[in-house]
């Protein structure tokens, strides 16, 4: 099988370094080699595999070294549950440097070094959750993750962020080979989530591929640095898993999104009862005004 | 050949600019003129500090050009780091004849380069623990500094290092004035928004050094030349003849300065100001700030000379202004003689020229004193009071340029077939290969001073050499016609 390169993006804090470890871990327990590589300065992406706090990642190393140039592979993969090769790209602390060039550098470093070995079955890119510049877009660029997937929930801003993410894959996808392979429902639970989800998948021209339910299960194992499929293997939440897992095996269908209008969003989110509708009347009245009047 | 007319001028730029796709023609027609003397302001003729358009090959350079290399890199006790990358002050390293004294490396550092060195993690990681160690370095190693200058290049500006908290943090341990400057390269469409930014920086972290301490003693003669970059040694040309008609210049900016005379400016009576592109800012500051007036003046040529000194010396006393007399009259001998020997060997040369910051006007006098004509004249990067300026000093129906591009600036020449150029380095082995006599104006072609009484005698003869001298009779062909050798200088242009 040739290697799949897939990314995975979504709004801040909903869930995609849970989500992919466990997906992770369940297409390595069906046999795939994996490696995820983490492209956020937090450098949490591998955790739960490794049982650690953060990995030491490729630019901490190479400020250690000196340059990047002086590592070796070996400094900077490492080996956790499943097999699954794991790398952090790291970055600066907040407010200093530029963690965009940090991404660039640790995948350009991975790339020369080979970490891409014919072995693989899968990549998994973990990315911060806004691609606020061009080094949050480098897993999409030409030659590396041909599949995105977007980590979304029910939520007015998760669904903004999933459709600005859309935009985003049309400019590379247009030049290259990177495709939309879905949406991830994580869900929060809110009122017929995954109806919404299917809804707006389909919106943008793909699918809903799995609606991953909430399960406290999730947190237990969090807590203990494991992923729900190597501290509960029988948890229903572990299958759950393991079916987002088969279903990403599976796909075939890539494509190129069409994302919609913010018009076309609200009243998707209207129709599901998420936003009101709009009363232009109220707009830049402050609340003197509204007293007066 | 005869000058053109105005309308052979007109037809001349509407021929350059045909070949240009309709937006290049639309936006470069702006920035093409033929004088007219009888404009009050520039803006009814010419546009300039516009963005250069792509694929024109302008010869323009960057913020981080105008602050390092133009107006803060000559002070000379200063160690200025090129922060950032290592190339930006590498390749721009000592290439500008900001003449100084001092020993280099002990007490003076104008043709060091002083670098951050970035490399991957420091971008990725910020720069600000760096430059704080390479501080700390450099009060080691040179401890006999004056004062650090921090010249950001475009990196600093991208992963938005703090490089004002550094300074503060390096001013408090070292005890010398640290001067953060903003000049990333990116910013603006010239140098010149980086003369201004570094004239705001001189303003923000040097001008206040002294304000409240009345331990230096002035005089009612005290003055600043401000914009004397000291290429070929200017300033000290400049100088002697501002001491000798009376004044006492406490400060020259920034060619062979300090540090400590520009803290000593805000106490003078008068900045006189060369380059006022390049130090118009700092100027109108003090101005409003310290009520010091300011006056341009221009020290290229006898004619300009007399007239700049007594113009200076009228806004003193009657001592100075006998001295300035005095200076005139001490130095004219020595000027005839130049103009005797040399306006005969030059008289009615056509001169085009495209400069920097004051030179496309300032030196017109100068050659007009031989008894040339400058036919052409345009800036890299002037704003519209430079054009002001110019139209007074050109002839009518003579071609203006600003931003020329490559293509321009050789059709020009082409068309109005100069005697001489004078531009930059870039220009030269063009406008040589074509058969013509170039002189480099930025750097005066490795000699100098050209301002000054002692400076003209030797633009005079710097002239004669080049205009005069035999090998351009070798350049054409024997073999070859009048007629002939034209289309072949054109085809190989």
């Amino acid at each position: 099988m040739a290697l799949r390169q897939c990314a995975i993006y979504g709004k801040g804090g909903i869930g995609k370094s849970t989500t992919t470890q466990n997906l992770v871990s369940a297409l390595a327990e069906l046999g795939n080699k994996v490696m995820i590589v983490g492209c956020d300065p937090k450098a949490d992406s591998t955790r739960l595999i490794l049982h650690a706090k953060a990995q030491t990642t490729i630019m901490s190393l190479a400020a250690e070294a000196g340059s990047v140039e002086d590592l070796e592979l070996e400094d900077v993969l490492k080996v956790g549950y499943g097999g699954i090769k794991c790398v952090e790209s790291g970055g600066p602390e907040p407010g200093v440097g530029c963690a965009g060039r940090g991404v660039i550098t640790a995948i350009n470093f991975l790339e020369e070094e080979g970490a891409y070995d014919d072995e693989l079955d899968f990549v998994f890119y973990d990315v911060l959750g806004d691609v606020v510049c061009g080094g949050f877009a480098m897993p999409i660029r030409e030659n590396k993750a041909q599949e995105i997937y977007i980590v979304c929930s029910g939520e007015m801003m998760a669904m903004y962020a999933a459709n600005n993410i859309a935009k985003g894959i049309v400019k590379y996808a247009n030049s290259g080979s990177v495709r939309l392979a879905g949406l991830i429902c994580n869900s929060r639970n809110t009122a017929r989530e995954d109806e919404l989800i299917s809804a707006l998948a389909a919106k943008i021209g793909t699918t809903m591929i799995h609606f991953v339910p909430r399960d406290n299960v999730v947190q237990r194992a969090e807590i203990r640095r494991m992923t729900v499929i190597e501290y509960e293997p029988t948890a229903k939440q572990a299958d759950e898993y393991r079916q987002l897992a088969m279903k990403i095996r599976d796909n075939k269908n890539f494509i190129i999104p069409t994302p919609i209008t913010m018009d076309e969003l609200e009243e998707l989110m209207m129709e599901f009862g998420i936003l009101e509708q709009e009363d232009e009347s109220i707009i830049g009245v402050t609340a003197a005004a509204e007293a007066g009047a | 050949m005869a000058a053109l007319t105005k309308e052979e001028t007109e037809a001349l730029i509407q021929e350059v600019l045909e070949v240009y796709p309709e937006q290049a023609r639309k936006d470069r027609a702006k920035h093409l003129a033929v004088n007219d003397q009888s404009l009050e302001k520039s803006n009814k003729c010419i546009t300039s500090n516009r963005k250069s358009q792509p694929g024109v090959m302008t010869i323009r350079g960057c913020a981080y050009a105008g602050s390092k290399g133009v107006v803060w890199g000559p002070v000379k006790d200063m160690i200025h780091i090129s922060h950032g990358p290592v190339g930006c002050g590498q390749y721009s390293r000592a290439g500008r004849r900001n003449y100084y004294v001092g020993t280099t490396g002990v007490n003076t550092f104008g043709t060091m380069n002083f670098t951050s060195d970035f490399t991957e993690k420091d971008i990725v990681f910020g720069g600000d623990k760096k430059l704080a160690k390479i501080m700390t370095e450099i009060e080691e190693l040179f401890p006999l500094n004056k004062g650090i200058s921090i010249q950001s290049e475009c990196p600093i500006g991208l992963i938005g290092d703090d490089i004002e908290a550094v300074a503060k943090k390096a001013n408090k341990e070292i005890g010398k004035p640290v001067v953060p400057v903003r000049c990333e390269g990116f910013r603006g469409v010239s140098q010149s928004l980086g003369h201004h930014i570094a004239n705001d920086a001189i303003r923000d972290w040097v001008l206040e050094n002294r304000d409240g301490d009345d331990s230096f003693a002035t005089t009612p003669y005290d003055v600043a030349v401000i914009g004397d970059y000291n290429i070929g040694g200017d300033a000290w040309a400049s100088r002697t003849l501002l001491e000798e008609m009376g004044l006492r210049v406490v400060a020259q900016w920034s060619g062979d300065g300090t540090i400590a005379e520009m803290e000593k400016t805000p106490k003078v009576k008068l900045n006189l100001i060369h380059c006022y592109r390049s130090m118009n800012y700092i100027a109108r500051h003090m101005e409003e700030k310290y009520k010091i007036p300011w006056i341009e003046y221009n020290f290229f040529g006898p004619t300009k000379i007399a007239e700049s000194l007594r113009k200076i010396a009228a806004l003193f006393d009657e001592t100075i202004q006998a001295g300035a007399e005095k200076v005139i009259a001490k130095y004219q001998a020595e000027y005839d003689a130049v103009i005797a020997k040399y306006k005969p060997r030059l008289q009615g040369k056509r001169v085009m020229l495209y400069v920097g910051g004051l030179r496309p006007r300032h030196v017109i006098g100068a050659y007009e004193d031989l008894g040339m004509e400058v036919v052409g004249t345009g800036y890299e990067f002037a704003h519209n009071d430079d054009y002001d300026r110019t139209i007074k000093e050109m002839g009518n129906a003579t071609l203006i340029y600003d931003d020329v591009t490559g293509y321009e600036f050789e059709e020009f020449v082409k068309k109005v077939k100069p005697d001489l150029i004078g531009s930059g380095i870039k220009e030269k082995y063009i406008f040589q290969k074509m058969g013509i006599p170039f002189r480099q104006m930025h750097s005066w072609d490795y000699s100098g001073p050209y301002h000054g009484y002692d400076g003209f005698a030797i633009f005079a003869r710097d002239m004669d050499m080049t205009l005069n001298n035999p090998c351009w009779k070798q350049v054409k062909a024997p073999w070859k016609t009048a007629e002939s050798s034209d289309v072949a200088v054109a085809a190989s242009a």
